[in-house]
């Protein structure tokens, strides 16, 4: 996968490397949601919040400061998303009992919807327009505008956190992500700090979309209130649910299949092809619950194990018996 | 000193009252039995010393340490370790898994992620598991033991961080005669590194195992004692009496 994602611009029309490099923007945000749904459990349906914000940030900053070097608007982004990942999360997760599902999903949800109507109301963020022609962002001299650049650099950002996910996720403390997954209360009694796990990985995966966010703003020259609201929020739980959650190439799948299949549905069936999406998506969804991956991943490999192979050592213990 | 005291507990859940100035006592690598009939209060008093309820009123005192109000992670982390009435392993987890889930809880979550000592704890799971004889299903998913073998991997994971204290509510419920017999043959020897507060229904598993017994009745202390005190109680005598 990551050789075509190499070779890809190679072949491509411009206008169709400028669609992968928008792509591989989703993927990157739908890593982030797959680290707090998939593999922690917490139902985060407004992870567009973060994204956008991000994405809003970084505009202003380069409209109204004239900021656009690359080594202050990423980190800006990333930071943005963090912070408001952290305050959200904060309200909503913390406390001394668990939060409800419903509650989590329900003010998440919410929050991406005041954050949409806040921004479509207020002048200052350019209302229903949003801020258009946001400044390319530049490295010393050098413009990034959009095209094969642009896709490798996105690509080597996707790769880098792909593999920190990959890194984190496969940790011990990728084994307390899963027992926060499975059952919140019970790890507790093993010595868990819940509350600080959860606003770990929250925010953390709220620098991920705010790092998403603010390439994406870069990228397409213009941020809209569309890029912090339900329906984004939305899309993102579609990509991971669709690739198969709980899995990070599930997240990257998802989103790759799913944008390409739009595309494509979009050129040629212009009028109904929103329906015919819903339909597919509706059977992976029934026929596969786990997601497309399930049809290459087992069920063991899905849901991960943190041990070595216990095989092994049977062996070796063997031999030392013998 | 005593490790755990528990003094004067009250619990009341709306209208009932499930537990009235009960106390327990339990000294450093003492077994105790937690013994009486059905609602008198046992897996309550279980709840407000592990955490999992707040008692109305009352005090808890852990290894010299007021631990009434502490969260469930704090009394882990001061080395008290359990298993409740309801099984509640990782169904989705495999064994080990589980085990190292349970082993690695006390530990700091920087270090978790960036961790070196996984091979320790390789062979500290592995031996839990060795121990509860369920080494050749390392690999498999919790949920494919029986209930019996539930219960033993709860045990290992929760013997698995070393506590000082293990609370048990009914670990041996709908075991065979044959899976009791082990289950005591694997309590016996971690009295040397904790004290044990356990649950039970079969008066002789407790009897083979206990120093010393707590009967609550209607969520008071009837008796306490040691195991012939408790036998020669005529209160206790009078309790099991009447409802057999
Ligand atoms: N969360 C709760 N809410 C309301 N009532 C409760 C709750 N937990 C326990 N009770 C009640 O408190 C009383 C004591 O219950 P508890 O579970 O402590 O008894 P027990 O001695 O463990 O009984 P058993 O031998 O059946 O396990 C019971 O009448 C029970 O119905
Ligand atoms: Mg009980």
């Amino acid at each position: 996968m990551l050789a075509i994602g190499l070779l890809l611009p190679l072949v491509l029309q411009d206008y169709l490397t400028v669609f992968g490099t928008r792509v591989l923007i989703l993927c990157l945000f739908a890593l982030s949601f797959d680290l707090v749904w998939g593999y922690s459990g917490i139902m985060s349906f407004g992870q567009a919040v973060f994204f956008g914000s991000a994405g809003y940030g970084v505009a202003l900053l380069a409209r109204d400061l004239d900021v656009t070097s690359m080594l202050l608007v990423i980190p800006a982004g990333v930071l943005i998303g963090f912070a408001i990942a952290l305050l959200i999360g904060g309200f909503l997760l913390l406390g001394r009992n668990p939060s409800s599902v419903i509650f989590v999903s329900l003010g998440t949800l919410t929050g991406s919807y005041a954050f949409d109507r806040l921004a479509r109301g207020w002048y200052y963020l350019g209302g229903q327009n949003g801020i258009p022609s946001i400044p390319p962002m530049h490295i010393g001299s050098y413009d990034l505008t959009e095209g094969p650049v642009f896709y490798y650099f996105v690509l080597a950002i996707l790769l880098l956190v792909y593999l920190g996910c990959r890194f984190l996720t496969k940790s011990q403390f990728g084994l307390a992500l899963a027992g926060l997954r499975e059952n919140e209360q019970r790890i507790a009694f093993f010595g868990y700090k819940v509350q600080h796990i959860k606003a770990i990985i929250f925010s953390l995966a709220g620098a991920i979309a705010g790092l998403a966010g603010s390439l994406y703003a870069f990228h397409e020259g213009f941020v809209w209130p569309n890029m912090l609201g339900v329906v984004m929020s939305t899309q993102v739980v579609l990509y991971v649910l669709f690739g198969g959650s709980g899995t990070l190439i599930g997240a990257v799948v998802g989103t790759v299949v799913i944008e390409i299949v739009s595309f494509w549905l979009s050129n040629n069936y212009q009028d109904i092809w929103p329906i015919i999406l819903g339909c597919l998506m509706l059977l992976v969804i029934l026929f596969r619950p786990a997601g497309l991956v399930s049809l290459i991943l087992s069920e063991r490999e899905r849901i991960g194990s943190f041990g070595r192979p216990p095989k092994v050592d049977d062996k070796e213990r063997d031999h030392g018996a013998a | 000193m005593a490790l755990l005291e528990a003094r004067g507990l009250i619990k009341i859940f709306g209208k009932l009252t499930a537990l009235n100035g009960a106390e327990l006592v339990v000294q450093p690598n003492e077994f105790h039995g937690l013994i009486g009939p059905n609602g008198s209060g046992k897996s309550t008093m279980m709840k407000c010393i592990a955490g999992a309820e707040v008692p109305t009123e009352g005090r808890v005192t852990f290894d010299g340490r007021d631990i009434t109000t502490a969260s469930p992670a704090e009394r882990a982390r001061a080395g008290m370790s359990l298993k409740f009435q309801i099984t509640s392993v990782l169904p989705a987890l495999t064994l080990y898994d589980n085990v190292l889930l349970a082993l690695q809880g006390q530990t700091a979550l920087s270090k978790l992620m960036f961790s070196r000592t996984r091979g320790a704890l390789h062979d500290k799971v592995m031996a839990m598991l060795e121990q509860f004889r369920l080494v050749d299903r390392a690999g498999e998913p919790a949920a494919s033991l029986s209930h019996g073998q539930q219960q033993w991997l709860e045990i290992a994971m929760a013997l698995a961080p070393e506590p000082k204290l293990l609370l048990l509510d009914e670990p041996t419920g709908g075991m065979s005669l044959e899976e009791r017999r082990v289950t005591g043959e694997l309590l016996a020897p971690i009295k040397a590194r904790c004290s044990l507060v356990i649950v039970e229904h079969d008066l002789d598993f407790i009897r083979d195992i206990c120093d010393r017994l707590t009967v609550l009745d209607g969520g008071a202390v009837l008796d306490t004692g040691t195991i012939e005190q408790i036998q020669a109680s005529p209160k206790v005598q009078e309790v099991y009496l009447r409802r057999a």
